[in-house]
């Protein structure tokens, strides 16, 4: 489902032309697991942005489910993000003045879904997370591991094909983290593609395919 | 995103962060205020002066002795005295259809007095009918009487002020007093109406027009007052004055009308214009209120530039979060507009208290104006905080501190 073929980023830091992305080749399949393993500075979060459609490559060609995405339009690009992509952040990113629900709901209401149709998929996504009974709870009033279970939620509500998570339990302590890569493993085992961004080896063992960057390329697959 | 949502998500933001939505609201709502109040003054004097007009009479028609208008061309070589306004010819404005009422008026100054008690006043000689021009009202017993205006007798009618001057609380009415040489009966008392435009009508002490003539010896009209049956006959009646005038004065335009809707027109265009010039300073205070929405907007904005970066990554696209954040700030000037109006209410309420003379109302179109521009500056200076979230790149704003 995913095709990169050539790929180069560039970053203008001061005077000097930094590489991010050097001549990226990618195939992943539907509902596959890897993860992507580097240095901080090889370019693994470029390459998840890229992949996410947040950024646009410098050079080369990207298909997302045999689409061009290189040039299309932003808007058209927020439309697949919309559809086809789940983010889920080492820092949250939850909104801090909406609940729970709320934020899991987000979504669903920027997609402009009826509010009867919203409920029982956010009920269900949070039951998916375990948090049925944090529903009401603003982000400050949740533990860490609960909160990126929020932030899963609210990337699957969607139903997204593409999971993407940069460094999910960079922010927890390791049962919290088990958690939370159990729970995107469980997801992965329904069918969506997860690509996780990780500098721990311990999870990377678990992922099924291990990509290791190093300098903007990918040294070993 | 549905129109609910969108407003929800916004009022939920701005609820979020309340000090800073607050000065906002204060900013705005001294803005309208300030416009609404203002308006209301300006409004309140021109009515003010209007209802002083009016208050001289309705369908008012001035006519003097002499012509005012400046004429071009040489002045004349032989001095051109005006020829005198007499009785007979405000008599003989009675002929026309188009009046309904004249009054001749000759003005002097006499002493007045009463047993030892004396007051230099005016004297004002007219004719039953400035009763009705003019609006007076009586205190106590009756006004001239009517009769030929040709023919007068002793009789006087006293302002409210030149009678307790002279009389104090003790009756007035049948006693007799002295005006110049000759003695008169009060035969009533004007109410104590106070000033219009200058001239005093309580202080002074009004005989029968014939009567004035001979007191102070002279024949000439200080000038003629003439009610037109309409409002629409008022230009008609106007000429119809010239037209008498002039064939009375064997052709000569010597005299000079002023109606009063003349004058109250160009009273009624200069207040109008004074609101207008106070009402657009004060609009200067709801630019200034907009400016403030664009800084405090900018500032929400780079605080919550993660969450802008979170939207995106959810798949927000630009058009949405300009529409979101323009919103935010439209709704902050139309609640910043709501209490605006609010204090000038109260504001005008208590004016209206302290000045209850004052007519003070606020007009209608001011409110509707208010809002517009309070809605306008919103969104003028919301463009480009909004614009500026809407272009963010989302990388670059996901990864920012802050928020």
């Amino acid at each position: 489902m995913i095709r990169l073929r050539g790929v180069e980023r560039m970053f203008q830091v001061g005077s000097e032309t930094v590489h991010a992305l050097r001549a990226i080749n990618l195939q992943l399949d539907a509902g596959e697991y890897a993860a992507i393993m580097g240095p901080s500075g090889s370019g693994k979060s470029t390459l998840l942005n890229i992949l996410g459609l947040l950024d646009r490559p410098d050079r080369g060609t990207y298909w997302l489910d045999e689409v061009d995405t290189t040039n299309l339009s932003e808007e058209q690009r927020a439309d697949l993000r919309r559809h086809k992509i789940g983010f889920v952040f080492q820092s949250f990113h939850l909104v801090p003045r909406l609940t729970a629900a709320e934020n899991v709901e987000l979504p669903l209401v920027l997609a402009g879904m009826a509010p009867q149709r919203r409920k029982p998929r956010v009920e269900q996504a949070l039951e998916h997370v375990k948090l049925t009974d944090r529903a009401h709870h603003r982000p400050d009033q949740l533990s860490g591991g609960q909160r990126q279970r929020v932030a899963i939620a609210r990337a699957t509500i969607m139903r997204p094909t593409l999971l993407l998570a940069d460094e999910p339990t960079g922010n927890l302590d390791h049962h919290s983290g088990n958690d939370v890569i159990e729970t995107l493993e469980a997801l992965n085992l329904e069918g969506i593609t997860l690509v996780i961004v990780t500098h721990d080896p311990e999870i990377s063992r678990r992922a099924r395919r291990r990509l290791q960057m190093v300098d903007g390329t990918i040294v070993d697959d | 995103m549905k129109v609910k949502d969108t407003l929800q998500f916004s009022i939920r933001a701005l609820s979020g962060f309340g000090g800073r939505t607050w000065l906002m609201l204060l900013a705005m709502a001294i803005g309208v205020g300030s416009v609404v109040v203002l308006t209301a003054l300006g409004d309140g004097a021109r009515r003010y002066v209007i209802n002083e007009f009016a208050q001289l009479g309705t369908h008012l028609l001035v006519v003097l002795p002499g012509r005012s208008e400046t004429t071009g061309g040489h002045p004349p070589i032989m001095g051109e005295t005006p020829r005198d306004l007499t009785l007979d010819d405000a008599l003989a404005l009675r002929r026309s259809p188009f009046i309904k009422q004249v009054a001749p008026i000759i003005v002097g100054s006499a002493p007045v007095s009463s047993r030892q008690r004396e007051r230099e006043v005016n004297i004002l000689g007219t004719t039953a009918e400035l009763y009705g021009i003019r609006h007076l009202e009586m205190s106590q017993g009756k006004f001239l009487p009517p009769g030929d205006p040709q023919r007068g007798s002793a009789v006087t009618v006293l302002g409210a002020k030149l009678k307790s001057e002279l009389f104090g609380n003790r009756r007035a009415l049948g006693r007799w007093v002295r005006i110049g040489e000759r003695r008169f009966r009060v035969i009533g008392v004007l109410t104590a109406k106070g000033q219009s435009l200058g001239t005093d009508i309580s202080d002074l002490a009004i005989i029968p027009v014939a009567t004035a003539q001979s007191l102070f010896n002279r024949a000439s009209l200080f000038r003629i007052l003439v009610q037109a049956r309409s409002r629409e006959s008022i230009p008609r009646a106007k000429q119809a004055v010239l037209d008498i005038i002039r064939e009375r004065h064997d052709g000569e335009d010597d005299i000079t009308v002023i109606t009063q809707d003349a004058v109250l027109a160009t009273f009624d265009g200069i207040f109008r214009a004074l609101t207008m010039a106070a009402t657009g300073i004060a609009t200067i205070s709801l630019v200034v209120a907009g400016i403030l929405i664009m800084n405090v907007m900018l500032v929400a904005v780079s605080q919550r530039t993660t969450e802008i970066g979170l939207l995106k990554a959810l798949g927000a696209p630009q058009k949405q979060i300009l529409r979101l954040f323009l919103l935010e700030s439209a709704l902050l000037s139309v609640a910043g507009a709501a209490c605006g109006i609010a204090i000038a209410f109260a504001g005008v309420w208590a004016l209206d208290r302290a000045f209850p003379d004052f007519p003070l109302q606020i007009p209608p179109w001011s409110l509707g104006a208010a809002v517009a521009v309070a809605l306008a500056t919103g969104l003028l200076f919301g463009v480009l905080p909004a614009r500026r979230a809407a272009r963010m790149d989302p990388v670059q704003a996901l990864n920012s501190v802050g928020g």
